[in-house]
């Protein structure tokens, strides 16, 4: 093989890998593009003009910041519930050898893996049969429900990575249990847990199926473009899209950064 | 590793003896909560919908009752066939393209991303960070009749000059791959990012060209990611419907379709229940099967 071929094949593969991203990433410029959009009329499809004001009027749309504030109010409380209850299962999963792990891994597994459409419809189902009215509390719920195995397997991967020596020598030097877990696991843990937080909190943000069929009346952020998209969504959609993703990918960019810092000053 | 954990925590003395003599119990306590509600809201629910699964509703009231009514799922079958075989050939398609466009992706990453990894990463997820509903919207804008991918395609006659893509079955699988892609790409990625490239090296020592030894070392220690990666995009593709609503028609609407549309807007419950257990059904047996020849075929290869 000559030198030029292997130049074109090496790059062949970067040409590709840049296509790629394109396919990747055009669609989210379209979103943003289509916040700036000026559409006349009810489709926001066609690129008519720029303007800023979506962005200056974005809750000119009735519904939409009741929306919002609902999916920040599920998002809070589900991602704190699930954190919770998620690290003490991994927490137990990782340290300690019980009868039933196997069963354990199971059930925290199985919710991960079933159609989202199953996990709704049987949630529907249970409060159909038990006569409870769907709405906040029931979107509630089902975002804790699939939220834990999310959390528990991101703490997991954190636990398993750490130095026990750590505790032993903080019992060693005299710490009981409780004081051991406050003063060493905690801190130790606690990036896997932040990231297990940001994540369930992400996934109850951006969940439609299984809210769908929970929600009653009650509308989320999804569930309020979903409504919109069946009569054109207005472009503050893409607004609140847009601003979604620029938060998103600041707190993505923050924890690489950190964790580019990081190895420099873990004590291990 | 419970054998080290249970070493670590001997007990020291007897301080705090309550719950150091009952250190077995301790486990229980940390994992009862979480288990309690995975259990009263993830396996009861299920038990709740096989139930409904067997009932039968009064066409005129609406009301339900318990009858065994095993022939829901055969009605399930012959009444929504086509949309079953749909969602899974549609899965599957986009399952095989997913894989296709992101192996050589995530191997140029692994390989020759050097220091930018994780930001080539980031960029793989970042479709993940606009709500699954905008980007799916978004998709319907790139592909619309006035778009310029429809105007290209027409220019170049690949489309008839009234040709859409919007609507069609290519627009819906377009979507759910693109969706679903980043599920396919993180997992081989970290399978590809753990193979040693001196094993690559070593077989070529060993004078085997260049897509033998892909074929015989990076592609079966990658299978792995392959494996995981394939199931993280086939399953919830099998179970969608967003794509199927936003960008197709009735004609290529999906199981999951049928199945929200009728516990929503029908109310038709114990048909909709069986239409939920078969598909969950379908996509298990199907899991064991895969697993399965991919599993043996490791073991032989």
């Amino acid at each position: 093989m000559t030198a030029t071929l292997r130049f074109v094949r090496h790059h062949a593969l970067t040409a590709y890998s840049a296509l790629v991203f394109a396919y990747l990433l055009v669609p989210i410029g379209v979103v943003v593009a289509y916040s700036f959009n000026a559409p006349r009329g009810r489709f926001n499809y066609v690129w008519q003009g720029f303007t800023f004001d979506n962005w200056v009027h974005w809750d000119a749309v009735p519904g939409l910041r009741s929306a919002i504030e609902v999916s920040l109010e599920i998002a809070a409380l589900s991602s704190l519930a699930a954190t919770a209850l998620g690290t003490l299962i991994a927490l137990a999963l990782v340290r300690y050898g019980f009868r039933g792990r196997g069963v354990t891994n199971l059930l925290v597994f199985l919710p991960m893996s079933s159609p989202e459409i199953v996990l709704g419809a049987s949630l529907l189902t249970l409060f159909l049969t038990m006569n409870v009215a769907t709405g906040f509390a029931t979107i509630l719920i089902a975002h804790i429900m699939f939220n834990i195995s999310y959390v528990v397997v991101t703490v997991k991967a954190r636990l398993i990575g750490f130095d026990r020596h750590l505790e032993e020598a903080a019992m060693d030097l005299g710490a009981n249990e409780w004081t051991t877990f406050r003063k060493v696991t905690m801190p130790l843990i606690a990036p896997g847990v932040l990231a297990a937080g940001l994540l369930a909190f992400a996934l109850s943000v951006d969940d439609f199926v299984i809210t769908n069929f929970n929600a009653g009346t009650t509308v989320t952020f999804p569930l309020f473009v979903w409504g919109a998209a069946r009569v054109g969504a207005p472009p503050q959609v893409n607004v609140i899209g847009s601003a979604i993703f620029f938060v998103a990918i600041a707190v993505m960019l923050a924890n690489v950064l950190w964790q580019l810092r990081r190895p420099a000053t873990r004590p291990v | 590793m419970a054998e080290a954990a249970r070493g670590l925590s001997t007990p020291k003395g007897s301080a705090g003896g309550l719950i150091h003599r009952h250190r077995w119990l301790t486990p229980y306590l940390l994992l009862t909560p979480g288990l309690a509600w995975l259990a009263l809201f993830f396996c009861v629910p299920l038990g709740f919908l096989v139930h409904q699964s067997l009932e039968t509703q009064n066409p005129i009231d609406f009301t339900s009752s318990f009858s065994w009514a095993w022939h829901n799922y055969s009605d399930a079958l012959t009444g929504y066939h086509s949309q079953l075989v749909r969602s899974f050939e549609y899965a599957a398609i986009a399952t095989a393209i997913a894989l296709l466009v992101s192996y050589p992706l995530v191997y140029w990453i692994a390989f020759r991303g050097g220091r930018w990894k994780n930001l080539l990463l980031l960029m793989i997820i970042a479709p993940f960070f606009v709500t699954y509903l905008i980007r799916t919207l978004a998709w319907e804008t790139i592909l619309s009749d006035q778009g310029i991918v429809v105007r290209i395609l027409r220019d170049v006659h690949i489309l008839a000059p009234d040709g859409r893509l919007l609507a069609t079955s290519v627009a819906v699988v377009a979507g759910i791959t693109y969706n679903f892609l980043p599920f396919m790409a993180l997992p081989l990625y970290v399978a590809l990012e753990q193979i040693d490239p001196r094993l690559i090296e070593a077989a070529q020592d060993l004078y085997a060209s260049k897509p033998k030894a892909f074929l015989r070392v990076t592609l079966p220690l990658s299978a792995p990611g392959l494996v995981a990666g394939t199931l993280l995009t086939f399953i919830p593709a099998a179970g969608d419907f967003i794509n199927a609503q936003l960008l197709g028609t009735p004609g290529q609407y999906m199981i999951g379709n049928v199945i929200q549309s009728k516990f929503l807007e029908l109310t038709d419950y114990p048909a909709a229940a069986s239409l939920s257990l078969l598909l969950m059904a379908i996509i298990i047996v199907m899991i064991g099967i895969y697993v399965r020849i991919l599993g043996t075929e490791k073991l032989t290869g």
